[in-house]
């Protein structure tokens, strides 16, 4: 565990030596983007909604029983935007872009083709590694700034139908803006943007350790995936609480 | 031979006292052999002798547990030897990348290193793949070939590196008689134009007294016999008289 470590920030350390590269693998950097985004976009937009949702109508009607009405829209719009957006979107991404890494590269690892690029001298961390971080950084804030409004809206359209709460859109947009600025919502993309980094070097380095034949492959898989999503869990605690001054 | 005009000169590889182990099995017993510059060096043995694994410690992808592997007298395992010195391997198995098309692949060298335009990789690509029989599958994705155009694929690849070591695991293993001979002699040709130092592994005995100068007989991690192909041939060794001598033994029919 504690040797995973140490290679782990070993790859982390080499892709950011690898960055000054990253012109020369855009065609990558841009076909693994397009990827990331065609497998999450939807079901980014359709979980943010319903998440937005249920804090509306978890904390709503008791807030509003107590004449609290227009705290909703902050509680609702301060959730989404610090906490749920960046750690459901990361764990979502690490189960569906993070076992892809690592099943691409563990499987690369198994049929030879790695030994095959180091024998071409060609890196393995320019070529493999570098550009699907690249994307990974760059598409997650994004798909987490998305899910951030579409929360957003979740909760709106949740408070203005429920009766229990009745709260009408523009007043819990209004109501929001009082409370949540342009900082939160920074906030809650740069905890993901860290936790994109979490996934795309785990998964990576798990693929390249892959030992094995198909079995490995799956091992792989399932570790990146888990192994990712307690880093986050735990980056996540650390990371608020050093951005809480 | 690297000195008859060629326009590249083959480099010598030395294996001294190779030994390597997984986990309780010792797979490479001490393996000692050295291939001079443009020689065609081949290696025989049963299946599971250690073959593979002795040409994966050659090109540097593992390290011995000891002994050492000197390339025109530098340790592969030397930071520069990478890059000073062209090394290919065609892997038993091809090892193409399966995300790529076959002429992505074999031009894969070349695009990484960027030592040539589009244009003239392609040229260079269509060219090779002409060469081994696979004319037209440039745009095909590897899982489309046959396990020999996978095998001719890979030989394309690293005849694109134009290598001074070239190293086959098991050319023709998987080709029927005509391809076989079709690479054999495209192996030799390939030798006797640019002077590559080529290391074969094979038990294709055809191929192996075909095209080598040397020949050396590996048997459970050990090499038994090492010489010129007549020499081997003679050898009274049982195990390799078994080797080279082994038939069926179906009676014709009276
Ligand atoms: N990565 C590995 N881990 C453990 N054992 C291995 C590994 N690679 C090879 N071996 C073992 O080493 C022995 C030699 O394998 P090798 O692949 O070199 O045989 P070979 O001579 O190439 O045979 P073939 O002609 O069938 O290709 C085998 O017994 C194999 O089980
Ligand atoms: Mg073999």
């Amino acid at each position: 565990m504690f040797q995973n470590i140490g290679e782990i920030a070993l790859l982390f350390w080499s892709t950011i030596r690898a960055l000054p590269l990253v012109w020369r693998q855009r065609a990558k950097v841009l076909e693994e983007f397009h990827e990331i985004g065609n497998a999450s976009l939807l079901m980014v937009a359709v979980l943010s909604f319903f998440l937005g949702g249920v804090i509306a109508l978890q904390t709503g009607p008791v807030l509003a029983e107590r004449g609290l009405h227009s705290a909703i829209g902050g509680l609702v719009g301060i959730s989404m935007a610090k906490e749920l957006a960046p750690i459901m979107m990361s764990i979502l991404i690490a189960g569906r872009i993070g076992s892809a890494f690592a099943a691409e590269i563990g499987s690369m690892r198994v049929y030879q083709e790695i030994d095959a690029l180091r024998t071409m001298n060609i890196n393995i961390v320019n070529y493999l590694v570098m550009p699907r971080l690249v994307a990974i950084t760059i598409a997650l804030p994004m798909l987490v700034t998305f899910a951030i409004l579409v929360g957003w809206l979740g909760g709106a359209t949740v408070a203005q139908v429920t009766t229990q709460i009745d709260v009408p859109f523009e007043s819990f947009f209004e109501n929001m803006k009082n409370i949540v600025g342009i900082g939160e919502v920074m906030h809650g993309v740069f905890k993901s943007w860290c936790f994109a980094w979490i996934i795309g070097v785990v998964s990576c380095h798990q693929g390249l350790t892959t030992r094995g034949g198909p079995r490995g492959i799956g091992r792989s898989v399932t570790k990146a995936v888990v192994n990712s999503i307690v880093l986050i869990v735990l980056f996540d605690y650390v990371l608020t609480r050093l951005l809480l001054h | 031979m690297n000195d008859n005009g060629t326009t590249q000169h083959g480099v010598s590889v030395q294996v001294r006292g190779i030994r390597r182990s997984y986990g309780e099995q010792e797979v490479l017993k001490g393996i000692d052999l050295e291939v001079r510059p443009g020689e065609i060096f081949v290696i025989m043995g049963a299946s599971g002798s250690g073959k593979s694994v002795l040409l994966r410690h050659i090109i540097g992808l593992e390290a011995p547990d000891a002994g050492e592997i000197l390339v025109n007298g530098e340790s592969v395992h030397s930071s520069d030897v990478a890059s000073k010195y062209r090394m290919a391997l065609v892997f038993q198995s091809g090892a193409l990348l399966n995300s790529l098309t076959v002429g992505e692949n074999v031009g894969l060298y070349l695009s990484e290193h960027r030592l040539k335009s589009p244009d003239e990789i392609r040229k260079i690509v269509l060219d090779k793949l002409e060469v081994v029989g696979l004319k037209g599958t440039e745009d095909k994705l590897p899982t489309e070939l046959s396990g020999g155009m996978r095998k001719r694929a890979a030989i394309a690849r690293a005849l694109v590196i134009e290598p001074e070591l070239i190293l086959y695991d098991e050319p023709t293993s998987e080709l029927d008689p005509v391809s076989s001979v079709v690479i054999g002699d495209e192996i030799y040709q390939l030798n006797k134009r640019i002077g590559v130092t080529s290391l074969v592994v094979s038990h294709d005995r055809d191929l192996a007294f075909g095209i080598a100068d040397r020949i050396a007989v590996m048997h459970e991690g050990e090499i038994i016999a090492l010489g010129a192909p007549d020499e081997v041939k003679r050898s009274q060794h049982p195990v390799i008289r078994k080797f080279i001598h082994a038939d069926f033994k179906r009676q014709p029919k009276a």
